[in-house]
Parts: C-alpha cells; sequence; structure tokens
C-alpha cells in the first residue's frame, strides 16, 4: 500500500507540474478537485430540474418525451440532457481523481478519517444516482440496466419473488419500479448533497467553488461537447428484445459488465469486501500520528489568532477558565487537530527571542515544539559557515529541504510551513545564524495542511498576523512553493540566493536612529 | 512562457477533458450476444403442492381442540419442491428440482435462467412436476418457436392459467 500511494503521489506531482505550465496555481485543476465536484453537481442540479419538465414520467411515455428534447428541443432541453450527462460523467472522474490524490497524499488517516469515511459515501449516492437516472430514458440502454441491477439485486435473499421479473417480457413491465426510480432520481442526490455537506465539516473554508478561470473552461467546454457530441438514447427499450449490444456510459456502468459475467456469490463478495476495504484504509494501519497541539493557559491572550488560522477547525475560543481579564482561552478538540502546527506559528507568544525557559507558546505541538525548532535553528547556524550562509526552513510534506543540507546550508524542519512563526525569519538574520533564510514548502495552492503556504505568504507579505516585521530586508528571505518535485527548483533557489547574499556583505541591522547598530548589540526590542 | 500559449495550453486541457467525458459516456459499445443468436429467458414463481394432503379431522379429534381452533380441515403447510425440465430440439438444457421458498418451506419455488440459442426454429419443449408422483410430469407444453436474431422469448409458468405461458 506504500508502494502503491508513493507511486500515485509521484503521478499526482508530476501531472499538477505539468499543468502549471498553462495553468496559474489557483486554477491548477488538480489542485482544485473537490470544487470541481461541486461545480459539476450544480450543472447536474440546474440542467436536471430543467430536463424533468419535459420528462414524461409513464413507463411507456418517457422515452418519447426524451426523444423530443434531443429532437424538436436540441437546441434547450436537449442541449440541456446533454450537459446533464457529461457534468454528471465529468463529477465522476472529478470525484475519482480527488479521492485518488487525498489517498496519495495519505489525507484521509487520523483524525482525517471522517473526510474519507462521509467521501465514500458520497461516492455510492452518487453512483446509485447516475445509474437510475438511465434508467429514466427507458430506452434499450434503460432496458439492459434494469434487468442487469435487478438481476443482480436478486442475488440477495430479501425479495420474496425475483424483482427482475418485471422485466421479463413487455406483458410484465409495469410502472412501479419506474415510478421508484424518479423518486430516487430525485432523493439520492439530495441525500448525497447532505453527505457532501457533512463532508466539510471538519475543514474550515473549504473550497466548493473552483476560481472563475477555471470554471469557465470547464462549463464552456461542457457545453461545446454537449452541442457537437449531443447525449443521444440507444432507441426505445423493447422487452421482447434482448438489448445485445449497448453503448455503456463507463463512468456509471464500468462494473455492469462483471455483474454479468460472474456469479452473484463472486459479485456480491467482492463488492462487499471492496466497501470494507474501501472503508477500513484509514485504519489500515493506524496513523502513528503526532500528538495534537496543545494550548498553555499561562501563555494565552485569547487573541483568537490560532482559531483563525486553524485550517481544520480544531480550534474554539471559550470562555476563561483561569479567571484571567482576557476575553476568552484558546481549546483544542484533539480529535480534529492533524498536528500540522499552523497554530503556533500564529501564536503572539511564539517568538524565538523569548529567553529559553520562558519559549512555551500559548499553543503548541508537543511532538515539534517551538522550543524545539529554535533548538534546531541554533544548532543549524552554530554548524554553517561560509560567506553566504543560508537556513532553509523546510515543510516535512514537500520534503525536499533535508536533502541540502551543506556546509553553509542549514535545515530545519517543520511540520508546515505554517508553523514558522515569521519572527524566527527575523530572529535567525538578525542573531546572524545566517546572512538569508528560505521557506520550502508545498507547491503553491497545493499545501498539503491546506492553508499553512497560503497564511505563510500572508504573513510575510504583512496581510496577516503575525506580520514579518519591517526591519527584516526582503532580500534576504526567498520563499519557494515547489513541493516534492522542487528539489532541483530549491537548489538553484540556494545558489541564486547565496549569490546575492554574497554581493549584500554581512548583516548589519539598522538603529532606529539610522545608524548601523554594532555587532553583538540586541536589535529586537 | 507568454501568456498566449498558456490560454491554448489550457484551452488544450479542457478540450481533452471534455473529449474523453464525451467519448466514454457512450464508448466503447458493449457486446453481450454473439451475433445471430437469441435468448430463452425461464422464470416463474410457484408454489408446489402441500407435502401431506388435506385430512377431515375425526370428530373425536375435532373434540379434544380449543373451541375457537375447531376446523373440520388440516392441512400441512409446508411445500414439495418443484421439479422443472426443459428441452430444445429434444436435448435438456436445464433440469432441476426446485425447493420451495420461505423458511417453513410453505413458499413458491423460483426459477430464473437465460439461455443464448442461435436464432431460427427449434421445438421447446418445457415440463414441470410440482405433485407427489415420482415420474412423468404434471405440465407439459411443446412450442414450436421461430427466434428472430435479438430476441428474447420469455418462458413463464401459471397453473391458474393452464401451464407454461411462452411469450
Ligand atoms: C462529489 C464528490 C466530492 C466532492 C464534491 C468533494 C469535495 C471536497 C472538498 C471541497 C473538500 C475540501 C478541500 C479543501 O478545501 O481543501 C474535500 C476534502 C476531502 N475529501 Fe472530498 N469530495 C467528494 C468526494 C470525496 C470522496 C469520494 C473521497 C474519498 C473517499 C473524499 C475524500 C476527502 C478527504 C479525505 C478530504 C479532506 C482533505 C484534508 O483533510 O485536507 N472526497 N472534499
Ligand atoms: S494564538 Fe496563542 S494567544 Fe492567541 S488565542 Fe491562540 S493560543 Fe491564545
Ligand atoms: S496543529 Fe493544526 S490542526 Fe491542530 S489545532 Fe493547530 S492548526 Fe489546528
Amino acid at each position: 500500500m506504500g508502494l502503491l500511494k508513493r507511486s500515485l503521489r509521484a503521478c499526482f506531482d508530476s501531472g499538477e507540474r505539468f499543468l502549471a505550465l498553462a495553468f496559474p496555481p489557483d486554477w491548477n485543476p488538480l489542485l482544485n478537485l473537490g470544487a470541481l465536484g461541486f461545480f459539476f453537481y450544480w450543472i447536474v442540479t440546474v440542467s436536471g430540474i430543467y430536463v424533468y419538465i419535459f420528462l414524461d414520467t409513464g413507463v411507456t411515455q418517457a422515452f418519447a418525451s426524451v426523444e423530443y428534447m434531443t429532437g424538436e428541443q436540441w437546441y434547450a432541453a436537449g442541449l440541456m440532457r446533454s450537459l446533464h450527462r457529461y457534468a454528471s460523467d465529468g463529477l465522476v472522474a472529478v470525484m475519482l481523481l480527488h479521492m485518488l490524490r487525498e489517498f496519495a497524499l495519505d489525507r484521509f488517516r487520523g483524525v482525517r478519517w471522517f473526510g474519507w469515511a462521509t467521501g465514500i459515501a458520497v461516492l455510492l449516492l452518487v453512483t446509485i444516482a447516475g445509474i437510475s437516472g438511465y434508467w429514466l430514458v427507458w430506452d434499450r440502454l434503460a432496458q439492459y440496466v434494469a434487468i442487469v441491477s435487478t438481476e443482480w439485486l436478486d442475488h440477495l435473499p430479501f425479495f420474496g419473488q425475483p424483482i427482475a421479473r418485471n422485466f421479463l417480457s413487455p406483458e410484465t413491465l409495469d410502472s412501479r419500479f419506474f415510478t421508484l426510480m424518479i423518486f430516487m432520481h430525485i432523493a439520492v442526490p439530495l441525500i448525497a448533497l447532505v453527505g457532501l455537506w457533512l463532508h466539510l465539516q471538519r475543514v474550515t473554508k473549504p473550497r466548493i467553488n473552483p476560481p472563475m478561470g477555471l470554471a469557465v473552461g470547464a462549463g464552456l467546454s461542457l457545453l461545446m461537447l454537449s452541442a457537437v457530441h449531443p447525449a443521444t438514447s440507444q432507441g426505445a427499450a423493447n422487452l421482447a428484445q434482448v438489448p445485445g449490444s449497448v453503448g455503456l456510459d463507463w463512468f456509471y456502468l464500468g462494473a455492469y459488465p462483471l455483474l454479468e459475467t460472474f456469479s452473484g456469490e463472486v459479485t456480491w463478495s467482492a463488492a462487499l469486501a471492496l466497501l470494507v476495504i474501501m472503508g477500513a484504509i484509514p485504519w489500515l494501519p493506524p496513523m502513528k500520528r503526532q500528538r495534537p497541539a496543545a494550548v498553555d493557559l499561562a501563555n494565552c491572550n485569547g487573541c483568537a489568532r490560532c482559531m483563525n488560522d486553524c485550517p481544520y477547525s480544531a480550534i474554539t475560543m471559550q470562555a476563561r477558565s483561569d479567571g484571567r481579564p482576557f476575553e476568552g482561552e484558546a481549546v483544542v478538540d484533539p480529535d480534529l487537530c492533524v498536528a500540522c502546527g499552523i497554530c503556533a506559528g500564529s501564536c503572539p507568544t511564539s517568538t524565538p527571542f523569548r529567553r529559553l525557559s520562558d519559549l512555551v507558546p500559548g499553543i503548541d505541538l508537543p511532538d515539534r515544539s517551538i522550543a524545539a525548532i529554535r533548538a534546531d535553528a541554533d544548532a543549524e547556524g552554530a554548524r554553517i559557515a561560509g560567506p553566504a550562509r543560508i537556513m532553509v526552513f523546510g515543510c516535512i510534506n514537500a520534503g525536499v529541504a533535508a536533502a541540502c543540507r551543506a556546509a553553509d546550508v542549514g535545515v530545519v524542519s517543520l511540520n508546515c510551513t505554517g508553523q514558522l512563526p515569521p519572527s524566527f525569519i527575523d530572529y535567525v538574520i538578525s542573531r546572524k545564524l545566517a546572512d538569508g533564510v528560505l521557506i520550502a514548502g508545498c507547491r503553491e495552492n497545493g499545501c498539503h495542511n491546506r492553508f499553512g503556504a497560503r497564511w505563510t505568504a500572508d504573513r510575510l507579505a504583512g496581510e496577516r498576523d503575525p506580520y514579518l516585521r519591517a526591519r527584516v530586508p526582503r532580500a534576504r528571505v526567498v520563499t519557494l512553493w515547489a513541493g516534492r518535485l522542487g528539489g532541483a527548483g530549491l537548489r538553484r533557489e540556494i545558489a541564486a540566493l547565496a549569490t546575492r547574499l554574497a554581493l549584500l556583505g554581512p548583516f548589519k541591522p539598522k538603529s532606529p536612529f539610522g545608524r548601523a547598530v554594532a555587532q553583538g548589540e540586541r536589535a529586537d526590542a | 512562457m507568454p501568456s498566449v500559449a498558456r490560454y491554448a495550453g489550457q484551452i488544450l486541457f479542457h478540450a481533452g477533458f471534455a473529449a474523453a467525458i464525451g467519448t466514454f459516456a457512450s464508448w466503447p459499445m458493449y457486446n453481450r450476444m454473439p451475433e445471430g443468436s437469441a435468448q430463452i429467458k425461464l422464470s416463474f414463481n410457484h408454489g408446489g403442492r402441500r407435502v401431506e394432503d388435506c385430512r377431515r379431522l375425526t370428530a373425536e379429534e375435532l373434540s379434544k381442540l380449543p373451541s375457537n381452533q375447531r376446523r373440520p380441515i388440516d392441512c400441512s403447510r409446508e411445500r414439495l419442491p418443484v421439479t422443472i425440465q426443459l428441452l430444445i430440439d429434444g436435448a435438456p438444457i436445464y433440469e432441476a428440482v426446485l425447493k420451495p421458498g420461505g423458511i417453513a418451506g410453505d413458499g413458491q419455488a423460483r426459477a430464473y435462467e437465460k439461455f443464448i440459442v442461435p436464432a431460427g426454429t427449434h421445438l421447446i419443449e418445457a415440463r414441470l412436476r410440482d405433485s407427489k408422483r415420482s415420474e412423468g410430469f404434471d405440465y407439459r407444453s411443446r412450442f414450436e418457436a421461430a427466434l428472430a436474431p435479438g430476441q428474447n422469448l420469455a418462458i413463464d409458468f401459471k397453473a391458474e392459467q393452464g401451464g407454461f405461458l411462452f411469450r
């Protein structure tokens, strides 16, 4: 499984990089799969309501009403029908990719099991919705779907008489089932929507709308497809005929040939086994997770920055429990915390300038504390030497920094770039631990912990608390959002920064009065 | 890279995605039956006769029962299995002894079988036994079917309509 995950991850990494040639980071389709899923869902909903107006809900009349849409009404209802079909297929495609990606990035274990489990439920519901939709056309494909589905259900011992008998011959056909399918085709997508709402309960500010440029591209391309290759029916259903050769929608009906090829025991066991495995993999094996973030009340002033920055809704502000006159206190829900450390990066008390005994931020990761990060930075700073010393703060998810460690390059690893309080950059440069700082994280817009990279960029730009102080010379600070394939890019950036630093010479802090502060003097207040 | 080229790349990507969607929405065709063949589908639900014949209770037996349960006829609920035989052009293609459904063995026996045969004219013989007899059948039908390629011939069984139904 580890191998599978790694190879899939390599595929996604290369895919993202390839698409980045054409798409700006915000628009990269592989970084917007969930949002594209929602976008297609809305197209399906709107076009579905439109075509429902034209659908005759009697089993013997349905086919003609669908033909009318595609024939006479090709420019409106027909187009909507095509959009309905193709957006549903697009939904399956992006949903499967999204699932594979979350799997490849290992974002389905530990406390993230919830997104996975609700995702599986949505996947099942979407599939059932699609299958019931093909039923409603009552063409030869619908007949095929009806027969194979009911024959498959008949393997279960629940039904008194085989439900496939409904489709034995034209005489036995009755409309009960058809009515049930219409009901299901409306109800199941609505349940799926409830499932999606649940799906997003454990992430803050979920990205459910794709950026405009991507939405326009995806929407227009489906519209073009609908115009040049409209969805059509495959001839009226006729139970006196075998629907021998059918054009399957492989997105929804890909498993149907298997249902026919193998016995009921085999297909039902395989389906159940697959479901159990899919449901259980978040615990196969259980994740060796780091301990969740912990609040140190003595150092928390209730500023709520950590709550605003946590990407997983793991922090709430609650009434003060120690009687101190602050507005509230941060409380971590350990069942939601993924131990990314972004909260520690946002806390105003996480400043490395404090003396060692004091370096206990209001919120911190027990297994990768701010104090430990400072200790690493101090040690690396003492080790490196040369005319242009560089300190690399690298996120373990991008995972490329460690390889760059050298005589003049120190490397400190972070759980996420967002874990780094900006004051560390100030600290490293003003304390002359290094001449410049490089922060290496996941691809832009592709942060493993959703917002780490974005908050870091915003903090450095002075757009989000805590700011990087203005006195830090920006020429000495570089961020690189290149992800796991960024090894070569990182080495290039290091070389470029080294050249620049050599030109800049050693850092001379300016005093508030404009004169250079003598070496050794403390520049921090 | 100039941005015109990047937009072209995006258009190319979207076109490729749409083309893939459009393609696999109905292609490749899936062919389930050999050319020039037809299907016979045998399906019925039928309850065999009771294992024990109904019996008129004697006056003495009746008097032993509580007054609200005094029905003069006693019938067991359990049913006999149903034996079915299907022959095409004289050759048996299906033979089975179907157990009654239900936990108590008092339900209907079910059959649902499909056979692919070459199209053309065939003599179909169907036989069913639902009684205690050990030889012969309670129902027999012969049917000459001219099956067109792709045709689906259903064979149902309804005792109240006289036995096998070909349609
Ligand atoms: C129509 C189907 C689906 C839609 C529209 C959808 C949408 C989304 C969205 C919008 C997010 C939040 C992404 C973000 O803002 O960072 C998300 C997260 C997630 N999805 Fe889905 N999803 C779907 C199906 C699935 C399926 C089938 C699975 C897997 C079985 C899945 C697994 C996950 C996981 C594990 C996360 C959490 C990622 C994290 O912890 O950072 N989703 N989904
Ligand atoms: S950021 Fe720090 S001080 Fe502010 S509420 Fe969170 S733990 Fe408390
Ligand atoms: S470590 Fe990450 S997930 Fe946990 S509370 Fe802090 S910001 Fe939230």
